[in-house]
């Protein structure tokens, strides 16, 4: 059978398993060489969730805490356009999203900080991207929030998303930083990606058009995930 | 060309975004095939079994399909079966999937790859997810694997096979996975 193959990991575009100044990296990593295998029909297929029905609310993390009630802390609109390397638009993937609230504290039994929690925000929701790989969710900008990775230890103020793609090896896991936080350069989870300009592709900007006078300011975070090898015959999903 | 955006750990967190439906039952009553429970634990360097890891599976339906637009084969498809499951591990440190045993498929160059699920691992402390695979430990075909066959230290070749075993009726595959250590479960750059 032919099967279209992906681009393999970019592995200068993506952290090492092991970077001792992220602690928990140091047990948690494997060690042994990777062992490469072709792709097959279990690498380039995967899951689609193309019959997903989300609620209007899962966009909106400021409102779907289901108390009637908003979320505290300053609100944001994210957009961003979801693509493959050969900037192809990915439409009609789901993305998951999980993040901190405004106080920097995560509404999760772990999490032991001694900030507040806010009852409106349960800092969780998904969207769908549209036809062009489009997609858009409002929430509120999370704060920073101690760690012990390391003495004071601060981890910027990011937003945790969640990725498939059109395959089981377009997986992603990532988060995206804002502009100008002084954090940023003192993160060991932003410093393990190897290059400056992968760093870079973390970050969102301050997307002016976005901004909604009287009511939120904008932010874009574009995501690319691996492309497909030539695949000249093939229209593009 | 735009380069990949880079991968992040999924932190301490996940659960809040990625494990709050239940999305390891994966078969139905009506599914095709036969039912079987894939278990275990994830394990760090220490051999110490980890309460915040997160396991994904993608597999064919009993027939060997994938329930997707490139698996053009002419094998039914099960509309009570994605082939898609998502665990997070439990106080015990178990991930568990309720599930059917996949059929063969094709692999590479005119070959079959013996039943198999895909497996992504994700925790605190991994900045990337690893990729692995689940076999099946009393599937002949094993043998002729082309995958397995690739690997030719049968230590190593073992990590990948989930061994048998049958509870109040019930079948089990225990499958852990071994991030660091000896017994490193093979990861697979693909």
């Amino acid at each position: 059978m032919k099967i279209s193959e992906y681009n393999p990991r970019d592995w200068k575009s993506h952290p090492p398993y092991m970077f001792k100044a992220y602690g928990s990296s140091v047990k948690r990593g494997p060690l042994k060489k990777l062992v490469p295998i072709k792709q097959t029909l279990s690498e380039i297929t995967g899951p689609l969730f193309s019959g997903i029905k989300l609620d209007p609310e899962e966009i909106d993390l400021t409102r779907n805490a289901d108390t009637g009630k908003e979320a505290m802390g300053e609100r944001i609109i994210v957009v961003g356009k979801v693509m493959d390397e050969d900037e192809r638009p990915i439409p009609n993937t789901l993305i998951e999203i999980w993040q901190a609230n405004a106080a920097g504290r995560y509404h999760h039994p772990v999490d032991q900080h001694n900030a507040p929690l806010d009852p409106n925000f349960i800092g969780a929701g998904r969207c769908v991207t549209n036809e062009k790989g489009d997609y858009r969710f409002l929430t509120i900008k999370p704060g920073a929030y101690p760690w012990l990775n390391h003495p004071n230890a601060w981890r910027p103020a990011h937003i945790h998303l969640s990725l498939f793609g059109p395959s089981f090896v377009t997986r992603l896991v990532t988060q995206f930083f804002f502009p100008g936080d002084p954090l940023l350069p003192l993160d060991p989870i932003l410093n393990s990606v190897p290059t400056k300009s992968g760093r870079q592709r973390l970050m969102a900007s301050y997307a002016h058009d976005v901004t909604e006078p009287e009511f939120a300011l904008g932010y874009r975070f574009d995501i690319v995930l691996r492309g497909r090898k030539a695949t000249p015959f093939e229209e593009p999903r | 060309m735009r380069k990949q955006t880079p991968s992040q750990t999924v932190g301490p967190f996940y659960s809040m975004g990625l494990t709050n439906r239940v999305t390891n039952v994966m078969a139905t009553e009506s599914s095709q095939g036969q039912r079987i429970c894939i278990e275990g634990q994830v394990l760090d360097g220490d051999g110490q079994p980890m309460p915040d890891a997160m396991v994904e599976i993608w597999q064919a339906n009993a027939y060997g399909r994938y329930n997707h637009p490139d698996d053009k084969q002419e094998k039914p498809l099960d509309s009570t079966f994605t082939g898609w499951g998502r665990s997070g591990t439990d106080e015990n440190c178990f991930y568990r999937f309720e599930t059917i045993k996949p059929g063969p498929v094709p692999g590479a160059d005119d070959s079959v790859q013996a039943p198999h699920c895909n497996v992504a691992v994700f925790a605190r402390g991994m900045l990337v997810h690893a990729f692995t695979r689940i076999y099946f430990s009393d599937e002949q075909v094993n043998d002729t694997d082309p995958v397995l066959s690739s690997i030719r230290d049968k230590a190593r070749r073992k990590t990948l096979i989930a061994e048998r075993e049958e509870r109040d009726g019930r079948v089990i595959y225990r499958f852990d996975i071994r991030l660091q250590g000896e017994n490193e479960t093979v990861f697979f750059d693909m």
